[in-house]
């Protein structure tokens, strides 16, 4: 649809331009704070030295990829040449294992109790939803100050008869709490994306599934879970996403840990750039850039899976 | 009879059955583990250090009882104490040297008494230790940290709340050549961890002359993935009929996204801006790095700048974190209500 | 709008924020006690005496000194004198004092700090003046005495060795309950003494550092000391990476009998434990190579990116003024690293405990061996602490055996030396 006077901009080309336009300012600020210094991050890994400016760095290709990747067996740490780094790409591995599956079961429980018919459900959604809003670093000093020798759980047990642990003294234990910390200061979050996708399903269905005398498992299995799949694909992807890129929490809370126990990716790439006597951004931003292959890898195979899944539903 | 019938309307048709009693014992121990721990820690960090050292931890805060002593300067601590008649007396302590401790009575000033430490016990009352926030506070220019936190806050959220949308709006209401590769990339942001852009970002603030300044703060933070998500999600449900009709009363495009848009996505605002406000309260790293003068600094930096090289102090460190965690809490308190809806409703497709 | 109204404050606070002063430094500090409140103190006094000049005071946490400083020196960004420990380490970005002291001035400097110039030097060549050492450190052994008097052990006598004190510190943990004999912090600048005690060279003939022998010996001890309980896990083991972590918790809370850290920690002690119990510092534990201490200290140096060297170099001196260092070693209860002001004495305001520890501390000063000085002055010596907390802490907390640990160790500080060369 054309305006007839001269000057004019026909509606349709100015159109065009406009979402442009809207888009400009956020694409800007992503432009200069966040893709050039990622673009200069993946740059950093193909050069070595000790400048700070990229210009004034040595060009080396590979070679810190190889100095990461230089394994006898990829899967013991302690044949690596940078051991520290494989112990925690395979920390990470477990955690993300760990924290996904978990994470999202007790998202899914919490959800389906949440959708009942109780009291005051606006309430208990909040409830689950406070710890989100803290800062990783305080999740982290509210259970560490629980966890120490004279903290609140040990006086538990202790009252209860049992030996007061050092709960994240031990390698197996401190994982456990990592995990544990981490789903409690997200749980909520998921949680109500999951809400929204149960209450998104509609009422009927269950009926019928009542009047056909259904159990409630198979209400569940047949029912809610395709129904909700959408958004448990999103919980998952983005569940993982914050697994493999845990570390403030962890941080504050083992520093990494008896040893190496709760030392992961991000943690060693943190440590190689800044805590070093000599820091090795090269090595560092070759760690990173591994890791954002990783995670872009993760990302596609969930999503094929999901694609899949859809694809096997329509198909029924 | 009515009211009784509604409260304890369940899935079992007149009683509850077993699994509403699981629900409710599930959600209240929901409870119990989601306020408990901070509630803790609001509780601990009344305590005095030498409260704070001790195992088993008492729920409520308690000190040591001080009296002062004729003759003696301070206040000095008051213990249970078995004296060698057999009695036990409230008396304080004056001295200290090795196994022995040097009691008087604050009557009889006079008249040492003296007591192996094992036949005494402090004695103790209820006290809130407001020192540890009183020092904390005096100890710096409180109220201009405070307006540096505010001030990146406010600006850093509504520059947040504005670009997101306008971002969301052509994403969402818009079809156009590269819209799903401008989507893919602003995800794609995602999977980069800030910790590890660091020196990079630094790299360019730097050059741009924006080291030392609150705006330094405020920008890198204003273009978040997960607003542009959030919004984009929620503008999808915005019927397009609106926007027609509005285009054939010949609006400019910017009257339609301002004033029938934004006003329609309030609540997926409310959210992102409580995110918003969250993300920008609790900054450390990144102010850290671009904030050297100590004019600028944010209540985060300067609380945090007791860490010395080889000293910390649980009392204080735990009141540090309870006013860090105060103004979230606030705002969680009184918002509770557009957070929870908010993100319900801002649903996934 | 309020976008518009927001835009004009945020002007007006910029405007209001950057007062450009004529003559304006920028110290960038970190406090262990108080040291940045008594120098501002101080740095009040020089405002007055040379007017027109301002001297602000940047408290900042020691994360911020460690890991964010080397990046904005780097970018040519960052203050005017900051306080720091990495002396050698930093070196490319200080500025030399000498040519603004005059003559009388410079041979004061040399001639007091003799010792420490060197700390903040790039090699032998290298004459120049860069900073003002703001403590001097030693690090010793405390002892928890109220627990040695109810176990009615008595404390080893000047000249005990490591193992000495562990089986007299292990006796009275037996006799009095106490769960662990000693700690020592997590930090490889505290395992060096013991290092160079059971014979460590620290350096070869290179002057590059090595694992050599001693080192690898007080290691395997080291560790042992741990699996048979005698040192708690938790310390070393219980964190990870190369980070910092004190025992003070543990001796504070009687956990301990004896605590392997420093003089820093000083004015700590007599604010918690004095009225706790009774501790003393012991004199520096042997071994069979020698009786030593590790030397230490943060100091305030100039930065080469200053606009005002000539006005950096004043307040530095001014600082390194007897009467004015003086004041500053007793308000923040440390050694002085200035001969003179030590060999005329500090009068400390602290409890008889203190000063008896304080003189402890200084007693050792003579004792510190050759290698730990050059330690302490090596440009690289954060090569040498950091992995070593790394690794041990690993072999402490099971994860490798103590030979793997120590391989690694080599391995990771020569890495880091030639990475340094490029």
């Amino acid at each position: 649809m054309s305006v007839n006077h001269p000057g004019a901009v026909p509606r349709a080309q100015a159109r065009r331009a406009t979402p442009w336009w809207f888009l400009t300012p956020n694409l800007v600020i992503m432009g200069l704070f966040t893709f050039l210094p990622i673009t200069i991050n993946f740059y950093y890994a193909f050069t070595g030295g000790v400048a700070l400016y990229p210009q004034d760095r040595p060009f080396v290709g590979l070679e810190n990829l190889a100095t990461l990747l230089d394994c006898g067996n990829h899967f013991d740490p302690s044949t690596c040449r940078r051991d520290l780094f494989w112990r925690a790409v395979w920390n990470t591995a477990k955690l993300s294992v760990f924290q996904v599956s978990l994470m999202v079961l007790f998202a899914l429980i919490t959800a389906l109790v949440l959708n009942r018919k109780i009291i005051g459900r606006g309430f208990w959604r909040g409830v689950f939803f406070y710890p989100v809003l803290l800062s990783p670093v305080v999740v982290a000093l509210v259970w560490k100050w629980i966890l120490q020798r004279e903290g609140l759980l040990n006086a538990a047990v202790a009252g209860l008869g049992g030996t007061p642990t050092l709960w994240l003294g031990e390698p197996g234990s401190a994982f456990f709490w990592v995990v544990f910390v981490s789903i409690w200061a997200h749980l909520g979050f998921y949680t109500l994306i999951l809400l929204a996708g149960l209450q998104a399903i509609p009422a009927d269905l269950y009926e019928a599934a009542q009047m056909d005398r259904a159990s409630p498992w198979r209400t569940l299995s047949r029912i809610t879970l395709p129904l909700l799949m959408p958004n448990l694909l999103v919980v998952m992807v983005l569940a993982a996403i914050r697994a493999v890129q845990t570390f403030d929490e962890v941080f504050v809370l083992t520093g990494g840990g008896p040893g190496s126990a709760t030392t992961f990716i991000v943690q060693f790439i943190y440590q190689t750039g800044f805590q070093e006597q000599v820091r090795l951004y090269g090595l560092a931003a070759a760690g990173s850039l591994l890791l954002a292959l990783a995670l872009v890898a993760l990302t596609l195979v969930q999503l094929r899976a999901s694609r899949a899944a859809e694809a096997g539903e329509r198909a029924r | 009879m009515k009211a009784l019938a509604f409260l304890t309307r369940t899935r079992g048709r007149h009683r509850l059955d077993w699994t509403d009693w699981l629900s409710y014992a599930y959600l209240v121990l929901g409870l119990f583990l989601m306020f408990g721990p901070v509630l803790w820690l609001t509780m601990s960090s009344f305590k005095t250090e030498a409260a704070l050292s001790e195992f088993p931890p008492r729920l409520l805060p308690y000190g040591q009882k001080v009296v002062a002593v004729p003759g003696e300067e301070g206040l000095k601590p008051v213990f249970k104490v078995k004296l060698p008649d057999g009695s036990v007396r409230e008396l304080p302590e004056i001295r200290r040297i090795g196994l022995m401790a040097t009691h008087v009575d604050p009557a009889k000033p006079d008249e040492p008494i003296r007591v192996r430490l094992e036949d005494r016990e402090p004695v103790r009352e209820f006290k809130l230790a407001t020192e540890n926030y009183t020092d904390l506070l005096g100890k710096f220019k409180f109220g201009l940290y405070l307006w540096n936190s505010l001030f990146i806050t406010v600006v850093a959220t509504a520059l947040t709340l504005l670009f997101n949308s306008m971002a969301a709006f052509a994403l969402s209401k818009y079809r156009f050549k590269g819209r799903n590769a401008v989507f893919l990339l602003v995800i794609g942001t995602l999977m980069v961890p800030p910790a590890i852009v660091l020196v990079p970002n630094f790299l360019v603030i730097s050059e741009l002359g924006l080291l030392n300044s609150l705006w330094g703060v405020i920008w890198p933070a204003v273009a978040t993935p997960t607003g542009v998500f959030l919004l984009r999600q929620y503008m999808l449900t915005i019927p397009d009929e609106l926007l027609d009709a509005a285009r054939m009363d010949h609006a400019s495009e910017w009257r339609i996204y301002w004033r029938i848009v934004m006003p329609l996505s309030a609540p997926a605002l409310a959210v992102l801006a409580i995110f918003s406000v969250m993300w920008r309260w609790n900054d450390f790293l990144w102010p850290l790095i671009v904030l050297s003068r100590s004019e600028q600094f944010t209540l985060q930096l300067a609380l945090n700048s007791f860490q010395g090289d080889l000293v910390t102090q649980w009392n204080y460190l735990l009141a540090m974190t309870v006013i860090t965690l105060l103004p979230v809490t606030l705002v969680f308190a009184f918002l509770q209500k557009y957070i929870t809806q908010g993100i319900a409703s801002a649903g996934v497709k | 709008m309020t976008l518009v109204r927001f835009s004009a404050v945020a002007l007006a606070a910029a405007f209001l924020a950057a007062p450009l002063m004529a003559q304006e430094l920028r110290v960038q500090c970190y406090s262990d006690g108080n040291e940045c409140e008594v120098t501002g103190d101080i740095a009040k006094r020089f405002e007055a005496a040379n007017a027109g000049t301002k001297i602000i005071i940047d408290k900042v946490p020691y994360k911020a000194v460690v890991e964010q400083l080397p990046v904005q020196l780097a970018a040519g960004e960052g203050p005017d004198i900051a306080r720091v420990t990495d002396l050698g380490g930093l070196n490319k970005y200080y500025l030399d004092l000498t040519p603004h002291l005059s003559a009388a001035r410079a041979k004061a400097w040399a001639d007091n700090f003799s010792s420490t110039l060197p700390w903040f030097r790039n090699g032998a060549a290298d004459k120049g003046i860069y900073g003002l050492m703001s403590q001097l450190t030693v690090t010793g052994a405390y002892v928890n005495k109220t627990l040695f008097e109810q176990a009615k052990v008595p404390m080893p006598a000047a000249g005990a060795s490591w193992d000495d004190w562990m089986a007299a510190a292990d006796k009275v943990a037996k006799a009095t309950k106490v769960p662990f004999a000693m700690a020592m912090d997590r930090s490889g600048h505290r395992f060096a003494p013991l290092a160079v005690a059971y014979g460590a060279k620290i350096f070869d003939a290179n002057g590059t550092p090595v694992v050599d022998a001693g080192y690898q010996a007080a290691a395997k001890k080291f560790v042992d000391w741990h699996k048979a309980g005698l040192m708690p896990k938790e310390v070393w083991g219980g964190v990870g990476g190369s980070q910092y972590r004190d025992a003070f918790e543990e001796f504070a809370n009687g956990r301990v009998v004896v605590y392997y850290s420093g003089s820093w920690q000083l004015k700590r002690m007599d604010t918690q434990v004095t009225k706790a119990f009774d501790w003393a510092v012991a004199p520096a534990p042997c071994g069979p190579a020698a009786c030593t201490a590790m030397p230490g200290g943060a100091a305030f140096v100039g930065l080469k990116r200053t606009k005002q060297p000539a006005l950096v170099a004043k307040f530095l001196d001014f600082l390194s003024e007897d009467g004015n260092y003086r004041e500053l070693m007793a308000k923040t209860e440390n050694i002085p690293a200035s001969l003179s002001v030590a060999k005329a004495g500090v009068t400390y305001n602290v409890s008889a405990m203190a000063k008896a520890g304080l003189n402890a501390f200084v007693a050792d000063v003579p004792k510190i061996a050759k290698a730990n000085f050059d330690l302490q002055g090596y440009r690289l010596n954060r090569a040498v602490f950091l992995p070593t907390a790394q690794r041990l802490g690993q072999a402490v907390a099971g994860e490798m055996s103590t030979e793997d640990a120590l391989k690694r160790l080599a391995s990771d500080m020569d890495e880091q030396v030639k990475a340094a060369s490029k």
